[in-house]
């Protein structure tokens, strides 16, 4: 597929979002200039960026960190997400008992947790993987759970009449179905992951991109800060395309029309 | 006729209704026998009750009231003898309609566990059937991309892949158009007269029941149950010819009267005057 054999509406859609970014530095650095603001309360994106070439070492280095935190907590999301997800999805009794616990436990400010576990993991990486593994799992959870929750009645009959057991019936049917459910909540889980090792590193932590921008405010160093931000919007962006990709990839089946499925949450 | 091979005995159904308001009653006092190797075909109006009957038999249903009897067992839960083809097409949308025929082969024993082993063999066998019914080259394609009258094909094929016993078939040829549906009647009859399982078909259409059953059943308007029954002893193989015959016609007729009856209500025959009062 080539830029040229593409449709003029198309290019512009593929170009947009890149228009809007640009704009909006574009209008930053603009407003930053014209009224005189101050690099230490609000620096432009070209001072960010300087911040960005300047610190690369230390950036990459902290970056990799919070990286490697995030992936590891989503991993364990995902894990304990699916099988508790396939619980409460496919049975009455699990679903009535987890439920509001689930709710519960998803009310709480994780940022109120963090300082417990530092008491009992200490402070660095582990409270952070725990922190991104709270906050992506729950949206993992609902999602499968309502996958197989809403599989029609028709489908399992088709293997039930079949004299299917219990758990042919999840595996061949669903599963499958509960795929895009899955998929959808993962490219929100991963973003929430992020936010979770974050919020962890700035409270207890000496390494992370967390760490960095609460270290770089202490100091002043304002365009630093932006810099953290910056690069943790990215790592974001970056991780949600992939997991859009892999779902394009899995369940094509169910993107043919408009439904998708995602229950969000907030964190 | 010996014992029955499929035998309801005064069986009804009743549908929990939403909840407070009072159930939908589906069936009521239904009885019928089917014999082991018999093709039988049930007709009725719209709504009475017949795809009810179909998961009764299968057992996906458990009866309000009444006992169901399949190979000398009752039934208590889905049956594994069974192949169904249901109302709607029902293949799964993550499936290829290669994948969808031959997942009876992934459940059912013996195929089960000789899948892995003979896999070329059974993906022959898959691709045969799918051709018989004029669907060769559209194995790979999900069903999304076939029409409803070729996803009801594919189902059919599914059904059948495994061999049942007994094969339950709800109105399968509903969204073809007349030619490749008695293209299929064809089929099905060749499909049968080889291996004589039993077989009930459900459909609104009197001339193929006739054409393709030894015995067609009437059910009554909802509650349905079975109110009359023709036997056809015509010879097999039936053709399109058989269809201009004098005696096909008569029974068609005759079946078409009595479905106009019980639509309103009526007993399927003209009343006798003592019954009539
Ligand atoms: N799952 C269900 N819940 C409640 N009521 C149902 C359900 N399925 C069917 N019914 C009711 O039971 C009655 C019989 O339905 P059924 O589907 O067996 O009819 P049918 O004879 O197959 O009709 P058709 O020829 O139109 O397919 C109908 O009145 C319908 O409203
Ligand atoms: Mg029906």
């Amino acid at each position: 597929m080539s830029w040229r054999s593409l449709s003029r509406t198309r290019r512009i859609e593929l170009a947009m979002p890149w228009l809007v970014t640009i704009g909006m530095l574009v209008v930053w650095e603009v407003g930053v200039i014209a009224f005189k603001v101050p690099s230490f309360i609000l620096p432009g994106p070209v001072e960010v960026w300087q911040a960005l070439v300047r610190f690369n070492g230390p950036i990459w280095q902290h970056a990799g960190h919070t990286l490697f935190t995030t992936v590891l907590g989503f991993a364990f999301a995902v894990v304990f997400g699916v099988l508790l997800g396939v619980a409460i999805g496919s049975s009455r009794l699990v679903y009535n008992g987890l439920y509001p616990v689930l709710i519960g436990f998803n009310s709480v400010p994780k940022v109120a947790v963090v300082p417990v576990l530092v008491v009992w993991f200490g402070i660095g990486t582990v409270p952070a993987v725990i922190t991104a593994f709270m906050i992506s799992f729950f949206p993992i959870v609902v999602n499968v759970a309502t996958g197989l929750a809403t599989v029609e009645p028709e489908l399992s009959d088709v293997l039930r009449s079949l004299g299917a057991r219990r758990r042919d019936i999840l595996l061949k049917v669903g599963l499958p179905r509960a795929m895009p459910y899955l998929f959808a909540s993962l490219k929100v889980a991963i973003t929430l992951a992020f936010v979770g090792s974050v919020i962890s590193e700035t409270v207890a932590s000496n390494e992370g991109i967390g760490y960095l921008m609460i270290q770089a405010s202490s100091r002043f160093q304002i365009p630093l800060v932006f810099a953290g931000l910056v690069v943790i919007a990215v790592l974001g962006i970056v991780m949600y395309v992939l997991f859009a990709l892999v779902e394009r990839r899995f369940t094509g089946w169910a993107m043919r029309g408009t439904q998708s499925a995602t229950v969000t949450t907030g964190s | 006729m010996t014992h029955p091979f499929v035998h309801l005995h005064s069986v009804s159904l009743t549908y929990a209704g939403a909840e407070g308001g009072s159930g939908t009653l589906a069936l009521d006092g239904c009885t019928m026998g089917v014999g082991r190797g018999e093709f039988v075909a049930v007709v009725g109006p719209s709504g009475c009750g017949k795809s009810s009957l179909m998961k009764l038999v299968t057992g996906l249903v458990p009866p309000s009231r009444g006992s169901i009897e399949v190979a000398n067992a009752e039934v208590t839960g889905p049956l594994k003898i069974v192949g169904m083809a249901f109302q709607n097409p029902t293949l799964l949308p993550w499936r290829t309609t290669l994948q969808n025929v031959m997942l009876p082969l992934e459940i059912v024993e013996p195929h089960r566990s000789r899948l892995n082993r003979d896999k070329a063999a059974y993906v022959e066998r898959a691709k045969a059937l799918l051709a018989t019914v004029g669907l060769a080259g559209f194995e790979e394609k999900p069903p999304y991309q076939l029409s409803g009258g070729m996803q009801q094909r594919a189902s059919l094929c599914r059904s059948l892949i495994h061999e049942p016993d007994l094969l339950m078939l709800d109105e399968p040829f509903g969204a073809l158009d007349a030619f490749t549906r008695e293209e299929l009647w064809g089929v099905l009859q060749e499909v049968w007269m080889e291996r004589r399982f039993t077989c009930i078909l459900v459909t609104h259409d009197l001339r193929e029941a006739v054409y393709l059953a030894d015995r067609v059943l009437v059910m009554s308007n909802r509650p349905g149950r079975i109110v009359s029954e023709h036997t056809v002893s015509l010879p097999r193989p039936r053709t399109l010819e058989t269809t201009f015959s004098k005696e096909f016609v008569e029974i068609t007729h005759r079946l078409r009267d009595e479905i106009s009856r019980v639509r309103k209500g009526l007993d399927p025959v003209a009343a006798a005057p003592e019954q009539a009062a």
